[in-house]
């Protein structure tokens, strides 16, 4: 028996911790001693080993409208008791609960230096904003899955506050969380390759040791039926920008995108564009810039009515080991900005 | 939206639904060994054909190679 028990600050909405229902979602973070609502069934299973020696509530609405200070609150709740781990939920499929259970652990592991567990159904909009900062465990889409999700955060709460080190996702049962670990392998890659291949081959189920990232498809869009009229706009993720670079677009690992007119400019030159890439040879662009965004031919067919007419504006990035998360939030803001300005169809161009 | 990209296989992989082959990626609308009237006609071309894919209706992932 431990002499001294691991010490667990656990986190609830208002509905788990009994306070109410919607109509106390706006209750600002308070803290509980000791354990409350599905914190019990915690206690029970966390034995004599480990303490939940208090209870941070907060209301749905007033943490998913307030995230930051939301967390930051609970953060300054949870500290005096310091806790050996954190604990929050178990969420299930709720959003805003599972958003406020997610930046709790985040700021308070982050913050106090403890390890955090919640609990989250593996479609809970959360999990993709918080499985990299902490321990998700998967539940059941609803509260009907408390009853297997206690015993498997308690497991974990148990490990965390008695110090063991956690073994790989699929062992200990949580969400991956992106970390690659080295390690040695009897078997040589060409080997396990060629066994994952045979086991494919059979139909059998593998374990591939590299998961792709996986791409949102999207419908295409409509065809443009009448060109002659259509506002046609240039996007390129190939970094063509006026010379200097004014707004710093960096050369990998953009972390914005920019507009700049082109309104009354018929041809790219090397005296007023440049790339500003970082993954290319430079050299041709830079000689002439309509080789990564054509507006010479743009222009000349804009001239001939082959178009309605170009629009004004060029939106711009560097594509060069941009995240993925960054480009499509770079690419729904560019959308949005081209709809808005009634633009029928989109030239981008990559290199 | 219609991609002009020098990679196709990328441009696949991350769901464009029109794609237009370019040249290289150092020059994907421009060929720097063509004399300069030459490679205007190429990319004016390429620009076209990139409009052609815009007014063409398409239900899955289309690569205009031609």
């Amino acid at each position: 028996m431990a002499e001294k028990k691991y010490r667990v600050v656990h986190y609830l909405n208002q509905f788990f911790a009994q306070i109410g229902g919607e109509d106390k979602a706006n209750v600002p973070p308070l803290i509980q001693e000791g354990a409350v609502g599905p914190g019990r069934a915690l206690q029970q299973m966390l034995g004599e080993e480990g303490e939940i020696v208090a209870t941070v509530v907060c209301g749905d609405s007033y943490f998913a409208e307030n995230i930051e200070a939301a967390a930051e609150k609970v953060v300054e709740l949870t500290s005096p008791y310091r806790p050996d781990v954190f604990v929050a939920g178990p969420a299930f499929n709720a959003g805003r609960y599972g958003v406020a259970c997610g930046a709790s652990c985040a700021a308070v592991s982050e913050k106090l230096g403890i390890p955090a567990v919640t609990g989250l159904y593996q479609e809970n909009p959360a999990l993709d904003l918080y499985r990299k900062r902490v321990y998700i465990v998967p539940t059941a889409d609803s509260a009907r899955g408390m009853k297997e999700a206690i015993p498997k955060m308690a497991t974990f709460v148990h490990k965390l506050g008695l110090g063991q080190e956690l073994g790989l996702p699929q062992e200990e049962g949580y969400f991956p969380r992106g970390f690659r670990i080295n390690q040695f392998a009897e078997r040589s890659g060409a080997e396990r390759a060629v066994d994952m291949l045979l086991l494919k081959l059979r139909g059998e189920p593998f374990q591939t040791e590299y998961p792709m990232p996986t791409f949102e498809r999207v419908p295409p869009s409509p065809a443009i039926k009448d060109m002659v009229s259509a506002t046609i706009a240039l996007v390129t993720s190939g970094g063509i920008v006026p010379l200097g670079n004014p707004d710093r677009i960096e050369a990998a690992s953009a972390s914005k995108f920019a507009a700049y007119s082109f309104a009354g400019v018929d041809d790219l030159t090397p005296d007023a564009y440049q790339t500003c890439h970082g993954g290319y040879d430079p050299v041709y662009a830079n000689q002439d810039p309509d080789r990564v965004l054509p507006l010479d031919a743009a222009r000349s067919l804009e001239k001939d009515g082959a178009i309605g007419k170009l629009y004004d504006l060029y939106y711009v990035t560097v594509g060069n080991a941009t995240s993925i998360a960054n480009a499509q939030k770079f690419g729904q803001a560019i959308a949005e900005k081209l709809k808005a300005a009634n633009v029928d169809g989109v030239i981008l161009t990559s290199t | 939206m219609v991609h002009v990209a020098s990679i196709v296989p990328i441009s696949l992989t991350v769901g464009a639904n029109r794609i237009v082959p370019a040249v290289a990626i150092p020059h994907p609308l421009g060929n720097p060994e063509l004399p300069e009237d030459e490679e205007r006609e190429l990319r004016l071309r390429l620009v076209r054909r990139a409009l052609r894919a815009l007014e063409t209706e398409v239900e899955k992932q289309t690569v205009f190679a031609e």
